[in-house]
């Protein structure tokens, strides 16, 4: 399956890689880019369906003014010209995921365009030049029926969604990104959870990488070093979370650079990425389809004016770093526990589990202990995990005021993210409450010392360490609901 | 062979009088729907205008509009009045097959913005007319389904592609119908029948459930029998529509009480040079002379006014409009409505797309299919669509320059009467040529209109005048109409002109 590829060390000290990032957002705007059906992801196959989203003869499309809100507000928070007058075009292909067998979708005429976004990888600050922010629509959605592996070679026959076709999209296009060196793949990861912290605050879209509302296609190429050539690329399509990003782009590097270390030329070509961590060829680039691109004579031209966009720039929210200096001042982190919360993409979730009273250390703590062990098991990011920030919030509260211990704490968090309930209610109904009442535990701590004669005894002579034995032994016979300061202060109290 | 006179005075009535006297009583709806459905049975099998007839819905409607009566309600300008509605607006219930064998069978399920407004005017829709395959042609003889002859004579076209239209009201089977108009496909229909077309100014009326031909250019428009028929339908029908961006958010101009006055002393009237002259037929250019005769005897002002551009109006029309087709005819790819061939386990998707496209479409369609293509591929785009574009932003600047001076322009609105079936059947740029005249005011997107002016003294065919005013002053073009209409000239079917 896999092609040779080369050591990424090695890889790096003959060629400079350059990347090039093309993202889709999928805005949640209430209703789709040219009709007024609901833009929903989930509801029954071509129920949110109408004659303008299915392309029925006669029907036409009329532009969603909150999209292009959104659009305009994006393209202000990558730091990008907002064009005056623009137009949407009309590629032409044919595919049966499309309902005109044209896209909607903007051309040379972007809303949004030469724009940056400055980041950090590590300590080192990274420019990412922005070429454009362009509106567009999606198309259906084809799901391949037989077959072993869910794509449309060796499907029995396919079925088409359309709940999809007409969901405004952004696509947010990166000019050639030099000079990241060895961390190529750490600045493409950075700059994408960049893009969905920047997407979430400016409440544009779910960005949900995994329901497909933030989609990536990475292009790298390589150059051998001291070159100021750019070498032919390849384009990874739809990464579908931070994680393959940088995988799949580490890949194609390596694969790259064994191509030409040994004397050959990359092709140029999509790529598909494997999460088993590989990529493989998709439809060649060298039939380029010609998309006969036109201005859409359906649709008039797009000319916000100076004093909409002069608003729209009011509502922008801090950049993603400036945000971060923030909330470190307000939650009182290190330097480290911000970078350790940033890499792991927590800021989010830690902010709404304060914003649910938990205190931020304890936000922290979960999150970057517990909960990343499970993502990370999971393939997941965290905020994927079936727990929500009220719900850690409520498990907090739950150890604050001694109901239970860490270890229930633990079981407790499957339980949550096995789908069973709210952390509360899981608590009152396992009784899994810790266990502080003297007259039960003291019989246990009785029957613990009768059954440890030995323990016992090395207490009785100083040894205290040797209470660990019989702490856990009480904590055995409670299940672990014992608390586990009471248990030891009776212990001490009887022999000590 | 000749068509039977109508017999019946309620076929021979205009639309605004058979309207009148539905409100009064004196007649009711179902009456007058029931003397044009009968009509239909008795011509159309000559006539072939109609694809498909609804009679029971229109008995429906028309007793609606009785009891509405009878009721005390009131009723609109048109309630009750019988229209035949080109098979390009989708109408639920009905099949829309835009006179296509790709479309065959197909119902949509919603309305057309027209076709909504019709109904809520009480406006009785008799049937769906035939017409040229997606409205691309000038004789209806592109039609995946039948050619429509014209009334006045069965052996000659009615034009197109809105000939089904215009022949229902030369052959008195209906007093209202419904066009659109891409580079001529009412005005030049209604020239060759004799009959009265309206372009309105682009954005003037609603493309929402308009099966799309062109985009730019495509605009739905009244046809009548009179002058004031036109311009009632015109403001039923007209106006802003929400569902449609290029609609014009601006109320629709006066049309009534211009058709209505007539009045045009001191009307500056621009004689457009470069149409006319050579390569028009005489007995075209006798009439048309006659007409502005008339013009100016009722006080307008005529000047000659150069519109050098218009020269090369139909070259660019013929890259602009196979392009925005190429594009407006992919959807038509057997997945979702309508025909499909060659689904029987042993083809692929694209496979059935190919056969459908194959065997659904025309001639004419794929001709316009492969230019449009050709014409945006990637290293042609700037030479053809590119260069087309310019030229139709130098007709604008003609027109506009035309317009700071003059009220209206006028020329013939097409070289010729109506030529015999089959006699340019097999020669696009003959049959391209008789957009000639019409195809600048799509261009440029302002109104323009078709009247009849008498018929023609070396084959006896009607003639059409052309008066094409500037966008939003579609209330000049009845005016003009309203004056000749004064003079005599109006349609002038009956028991003589049959033949």
């Amino acid at each position: 399956m896999s092609e040779e590829i080369m050591d990424y060390a090695e890889a790096m000290a003959s060629f400079d890689p350059v990347l090039g990032l093309e993202v889709h957002v999928e805005l949640n705007t209430a209703t789709k880019m040219f009709c007024g059906c609901v833009n929903q992801f989930g509801s029954a196959p071509n129920s949110n369906t109408c004659p303008v989203c299915l392309g029925l003869p006669g029907a036409l499309p009329a532009v969603n003014a909150k999209a292009i809100e959104s659009a305009i507000r994006i393209g202000l928070a990558l730091n990008c010209e907002i064009s005056g007058w623009c137009r949407f075009a009309r590629k032409n292909y044919f595919y049966p995921d499309m309902t005109k067998n044209f896209q909607t979708s903007q051309y040379d005429e972007p809303i949004a365009f030469d724009g940056y976004v400055e980041l950090e990888v590590e300590g080192e600050p990274f420019r990412i030049p922005i070429e454009r922010a362009h509106m567009e629509e999606d198309a259906g959605k084809l799901v391949h029926v037989g077959g072993a592996t869910g794509r449309i070679q060796g499907a029995d026959y396919s079925l088409v969604d359309y709940n999809r076709a007409g969901t405004p999209l952004i696509e947010i296009v990166t000019k050639p990104v030099y000079g990241t060196g060895a961390k190529a793949p750490q600045v493409a990861k950075a700059y994408v959870a960049f893009l969905r912290d920047m997407l979430r605050d400016l409440g544009v879209s779910d960005v949900r990488m995994e329901q497909g509302s933030l989609r990536c296609d990475a292009n790298v190429s390589l150059m051998p070093k001291g070159a100021s050539e750019l070498g032919i690329r390849s384009e990874t399509k739809n990464v579908n979370s931070l994680r393959s990003i940088e995988q799949a782009l580490n890949y194609e590097i390596r694969r790259q650079a064994a191509i030409l270390a040994s004397g050959g030329k990359v092709k140029q070509e999509t790529r598909h990425w494997h999460e088993e961590g590989y990529t493989s060829p998709g439809r060649s680039k060298e039939t380029a389809e010609d998309y006969r691109y036109f201005p859409e004579p359906d649709l008039v031209p797009i000319a916000p004016s100076r004093e909409w966009v002069d608003e729209l720039r009011a509502t922008i929210p801090s950049p993603p770093d400036v945000r971060r200096q923030e909330l470190q001042a307000r939650w009182g982190f290190s330097e480290l526990e911000l970078r350790d919360a940033v890499n792991a993409g927590a800021l989010g979730v830690i902010e709404a589990t304060v914003a649910q009273g938990c205190p931020p250390q304890a936000a922290r703590k979960w999150w970057l202990t517990e909960l990343a062990r499970r993502a990370n098991e999971a393939h997941l990011e965290l905020d994927e995990l079936p727990i929500t920030p009220a719900q850690v919030a409520e498990l907090q509260q739950l150890v604050q005021a001694g109901t239970i211990n860490d270890t229930i704490a633990r079981k407790v968090i499957d339980a949550v993210l096995a789908g069973e309930g709210d952390p509360a209610q899981l608590v009152e109904t396992r009784q899994l409450a810790t266990v502080s009442d003297d007259d039960a535990l003291s019989d246990a701590v009785e029957r613990a010392i009768a059954q440890n004669a030995d323990a016992a005894q090395k207490i009785r002579d100083g040894k205290v360490q040797a209470v660990g034995a019989l702490i856990g032994a009480v904590m055995r016979e409670s299940k672990g609901k014992a608390d586990a300061a009471k248990v030891r202060e009776l212990i001490m109290a009887r022999l000590g | 062979m000749r068509l039977p006179a109508p017999t019946n005075p309620l076929l021979t009535s205009s639309a605004t009088e058979l309207a009148e006297l539905i409100r009064n009583g004196e007649v009711s709806a179902r009456e007058v729907t029931e003397a044009h459905l009968d009509r239909i049975a008795e011509v159309d099998e000559q006539v072939l205008a109609f694809l498909s007839v609804d009679a029971d819905r229109a008995k429906q409607t028309a007793d609606r509009v009785d009891a509405k009566r009878r009721n005390g309600e009131q009723l609109g300008p048109l309630a009750g009045v019988p229209l035949a509605l080109k098979d390009i607006f989708t109408y639920q219930g009905m099949p829309t097959t835009c006179g296509s064998r790709i479309l065959a069978g197909w119902h949509p399920p919603y309305d057309s913005t027209v076709t909504r407004r019709l109904l809520d005017a009480d406006i009785v829709i008799l049937g769906k007319t035939n017409m040229d395959e997606f409205a691309m042609g000038s004789s209806t003889e592109n039609s995946g389904y039948q050619t429509t002859h014209n009334p006045l004579d069965l052996d000659r076209i009615p034009g197109g592609s809105g000939g089904g239209s215009a022949a229902a009201l030369a052959a008195y089977q209906a007093p209202l119908a419904m066009g659109t108009d891409t580079g001529g496909s009412i005005r030049q229909p209604a020239s060759v029948t004799g009959t009265v077309g309206i372009k309105p100014t682009y954005g003037g009326t609603s493309r929402y459930g308009v099966v799309a031909m062109a985009s730019s250019l495509d605009t739905p428009g009244p046809c009548a029998r009179s002058v004031l028929d036109a311009a009632v339908l015109h403001e039923v029908i007209g106006g802003w529509d929400p569902m449609d961006s290029t609609s014009i958010n601006e109320p629709v101009p006066a049309v009534v009480a211009a058709a209505r006055s007539g009045e045009i002393k001191g009307l500056r009237v621009g004689v457009v040079t470069e149409l006319g002259g050579e390569g028009y037929q005489s007995g075209v250019l006798a009439r048309y002379q006659a007409a502005l005769r008339a013009l100016q005897e009722q006080g307008a002002e005529l000047t000659e006014v150069s519109c050098p551009h218009f020269d090369y109006a139909l070259g660019a029309y013929y890259l602009i409009m196979p392009s925005e087709v190429s594009s407006n005819l992919a959807r038509f790819d057997a997945m979702r409505y309508g025909l499909r061939i060659g689904d029987d386990g042993t083809h692929s998707a694209e496979e059935v797309t190919n056969l459908t496209r194959g065997e659904g479409f025309g001639a004419e369609v794929k001709r316009r299919i492969i230019i449009g293509t050709y014409a945006l591929s990637s290293g042609y785009y700037d030479a053809y669509y590119g260069s087309a574009q310019k030229v139709r932003t130098l007709i604008k600047r003609d027109f506009d320059r035309a317009f700071a001076k003059l009220d209206v322009l006028v020329s013939p609105s097409s070289p010729t009467t109506a030529w015999r079936i089959g006699e340019r059947a097999d020669d696009p740029l003959a049959m391209y040529k008789a957009d000639l005249c019409t195809i600048p005011a799509n261009m440029a997107g302002n109104c323009a209109g078709s009247f009849p002016i008498g018929n023609s003294s070396d084959d006896g065919m009607p003639v059409g005048f052309q008066v094409m005013a500037p966008a939003m002053a579609d209330d000049r073009l009845y005016r003009v109409g309203a004056a000749l209409e004064r003079t005599g000239l109006r349609y002038s079917g009956g028991e003589d002109a049959f033949r």
